[in-house]
């Protein structure tokens, strides 16, 4: 038993044991998300600055290569990097166990690299201008699906050691009752990405091979059909791993603990069974399905899942509001919210998070999957607008605020330039409030998403939009320089403090 | 504490009124927008269409070409003028990076619209009443419509097609009744 308790320390702050393979797991896949975030962020400067028409900053080649650049770095590499940071952190740490087959996590790891790598090789080599939605007739290079399929591969490995590692800690013994709320979340999110994967597979598979010479084209709906059964549901494991974090981060900022375990879980159950094949929203528009299949789809499905994210806009923030008044701070209806720790990064980060993500996010989501709704917002910027709201108000703040806490436990060092720190979730949270808000606003006009020039400049005829227009993509093009401000001081506090952290002993 | 193992028992701790009032609240809402859809069907003027066939690329090429032919009444940009009659089927296609032809229509009027593509995804944007439709090719899209307001309109491409997408710019007239 002696070489095994060499594998553990214990956190002096939590007291939780921390098995040190799985540190370091968690360190390496943090850090390369962080990585990618960081070309993401630089990527999407040149967007904003080149959809702001009055700059146009790239040429139309290099705007498409890099719109599917961001799509890949951010979406694909920056999320599930950190996702698998959170998969082994909820299972390994919080479960007090070791990590099993480690060699197998690091066999994820190395699969994903290198398919993060060779996909963004492929792009800026001008080998693969599709679009991570890779719509086909539109082919690139084959390269660039095998990529895909490495990073997929390695993200079903990391699963595997997820649930081996929560079997391990259940046949060890190393808990008593049930797991933990946030490892159940994460458990969701587990399996909504092994069957989300499995759709992967199917649409990119036969793509490569396609893209080989090997079998001919697949029927362009039923690749949309399979395309987004992958895609979106991995927008769900998205949320659900958000969600785990958001009671993660009320639990280490104000020590709130879950109203009702029941009530929580069985929404997390609700992600899990229906998010998963409520995809079609993004094919209200298109010929191939009936539409009394896509209601089924997207309204009874669909709702159900957007119910489970109710539940939870309620118990999150009702759960802080409990543990702030036990500490005190009961007069009136408000006193809790205004004496909570607004100084801390990761509190504002889960407020901003919740709030843009409920308020923005989740209403533009719901209206937009409507049906005939759908009709008159399909493609334009409104649709960025919002998953801007979801995916980096929501998500990508949560795991940023997260990170205020990874950097003391995991990697052990005090996170440097605190000041930095403090302000950073406001600068990039609420400038991003604005990014999404422009967008939707351009797009309520008919301003297309996805697109070089507007105007028509090459078409055989013009297009003159509404002066708000103008506006609008102005005022988002300088709120997204504030944003990659934002994103650039979190990735500045990340590395700083790696650097140059104050270490914890322990 | 969401962060650690939670005590056997835990399914029977009751659930706050207040949560509950929450939840049922959500619930009924959660409804209503699933059932507006179907609903929407029945009473909404505009809906998505259930019309669609399976085609070839060339077939619609061939298709499009023989209603252009039929229908001609000038060209514009090297683009063909076509103004079918009331009730008429019309097609557009969709090509990198080019809508043809550009559709003259009349208003109140009821037309059967194909739209396909011989090539790539498209999609539609018809600027600035903002209707957006997927064009995917090896289908023919049908939907039926009547145009009700007079004008000149664009068909902007809004889905990415290749580079030169961003110029996949068509008119569509529609002439007072
Ligand atoms: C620094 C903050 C960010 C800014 C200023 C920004 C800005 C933009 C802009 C201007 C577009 C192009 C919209 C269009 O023309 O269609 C875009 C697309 C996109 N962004 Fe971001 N973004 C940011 C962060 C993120 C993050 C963190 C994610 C994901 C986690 C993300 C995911 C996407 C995706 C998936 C697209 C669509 C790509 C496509 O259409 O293929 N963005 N973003
Ligand atoms: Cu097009
Ligand atoms: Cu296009």
């Amino acid at each position: 038993m002696t070489t095994a308790a060499a594998l553990f320390r214990t956190c002096p702050a939590t007291g939780l044991k921390v098995h040190l393979p799985a540190q370091g797991l968690i360190k390496i896949n943090a850090v390369t998300a962080i990585v990618f975030l960081l070309v993401g962020g630089i990527v999407a400067l040149t967007l904003a600055l080149t959809r702001w028409q009055a700059v146009h900053l790239l040429n139309d080649e290099w705007f498409y290569r890099m719109l599917t650049l961001h799509g890949i770095a951010m979406l694909v590499a920056w999320i599930v990097f950190f996702e698998m940071a959170v998969l082994y952190f909820a299972s390994a740490i919080l479960l007090n166990t070791r990590l099993a087959v480690p060699w197998l996590a690091w066999t994820q790891y190395v699969l994903m690299f290198v398919g993060a790598a060779m996909v963004a090789v492929e792009i800026l080599l001008g080998r693969a201008d599709v679009m991570f939605t890779s719509y086909v007739p539109l082919q690139a290079d084959h390269w660039y699906y095998l990529g895909i399929i490495l990073f997929a591969v390695g993200a079903i490995l990391g699963c595997v050691v997820f649930f081996a590692t929560v079997n391990a800690a259940r046949v060890e013994k190393t808990y008593e009752g049930s797991i933990p709320l946030v490892t159940f979340g994460a458990a969701i999110a587990a399996l909504i990405a092994i069957v989300t994967l499995a759709h992967g597979a199917a649409a990119f598979i036969p793509t490569w091979l396609w893209a080989l010479g090997l079998v001919p084209m697949m029927d362009a709906e039923i690749y949309r059909l399979l395309f987004w059964g992958f895609g979106h549901s991995t927008q769900q494991i998205n949320v659900c791993a958000m969600v785990s974090i958001w009671y993660l981060l009320g639990t280490l900022t104000v020590g709130a603990t879950p109203l009702n375990e029941k009530v929580s879980r069985s929404a997390f159950v609700l992600y899990g069974l229906f998010i998963m094949i409520a995809s079609e929203h993004h094919l209200l528009v298109d010929p191939g399905l009936s539409a009394a299949h896509k209601s089924w789809n997207t309204g009874y499905f669909m709702h159900l899942a957007v119910l489970a994210s109710m539940i939870h806009a309620y118990s999150v923030p009702a759960a802080t509001e409990v543990a702030l008044r036990k500490q005190g701070y009961t007069k009136g209806l408000f006193e809790w919210l205004k004496k909570a720790p607004w100084g801390n990064p990761a509190w504002s980060s889960l407020f901003i998070s919740l709030v843009g993500f409920g308020f923005i996010g989740g209403i533009t989501g719901v209206v937009y999957g409507t049906e005939q709704i759908n009709i008159i917002v399909h493609n334009t910027l409104a649709i960025p607008g919002h998953f801007h709201a979801t995916v980096v108000v929501g998500t990508t703040v949560a795991f940023m605020g997260v990170t205020y806490y990874v950097l003391p436990l995991i990697f052990q060092r005090e996170v440097a330039f605190p000041t930095v720190a403090r302000l950073q979730p406001y600068v990039f949270g609420l400038s991003m409030y604005v990014v999404c808000i422009g967008m939707i606003i351009a797009g309520r006009f008919g301003v297309p998403r996805r697109s070089w020039d507007m105007n028509g400049v090459d078409g055989p005829f013009q297009v003159s939009f509404d002066p708000i227009v103008d506006m609008a993509l102005a005022v988002t093009g300088i709120a997204a320089v504030v944003a990659v401000v934002g994103g650039a001081m979190f990735c500045a506090v990340a590395v700083g403090t790696l650097l140059v952290g104050k270490k914890i002993e322990g | 504490m969401s962060i650690y193992a939670v005590k056997p028992g835990w399914w029977n701790t009751p659930v706050h009124r207040e949560e509950k009032i929450w939840i049922g609240v959500a619930l009924v809402w959660c409804i209503a927008i699933t059932l507006i859809m179907p609903v929407w069907h029945v009473v909404g003027d505009q809906n998505s269409s259930q019309e669609y066939y399976r085609i070839s690329g060339d077939n619609y090429a061939a298709l499009t070409d023989a209603f252009i032919e039929q229908y001609k009444v000038g060209e514009v940009q090297g683009i063909a003028v076509v103004a079918p009659p009331p009730g008429s089927d019309i097609f557009l296609r969709g090509a990198q990076w080019q809508w043809d032809p550009i559709l003259k229509l009349t208003q109140g009027a009821t037309y059967r619209l194909h739209l396909g593509s011989v090539d790539m995804v498209h999609a539609i944007s018809i600027f600035p009443i903002n209707i957006n439709f997927e064009v995917v090719p090896g289908y023919d899209y049908v939907l039926t419509i009547t145009p009700t307001s007079a004008g000149e309109f664009r068909v902007i491409c809004n889905e990415f097609c290749g580079i030169g997408h961003h110029g996949m710019i068509g008119k569509l007239i529609v002439d007072p009744a």
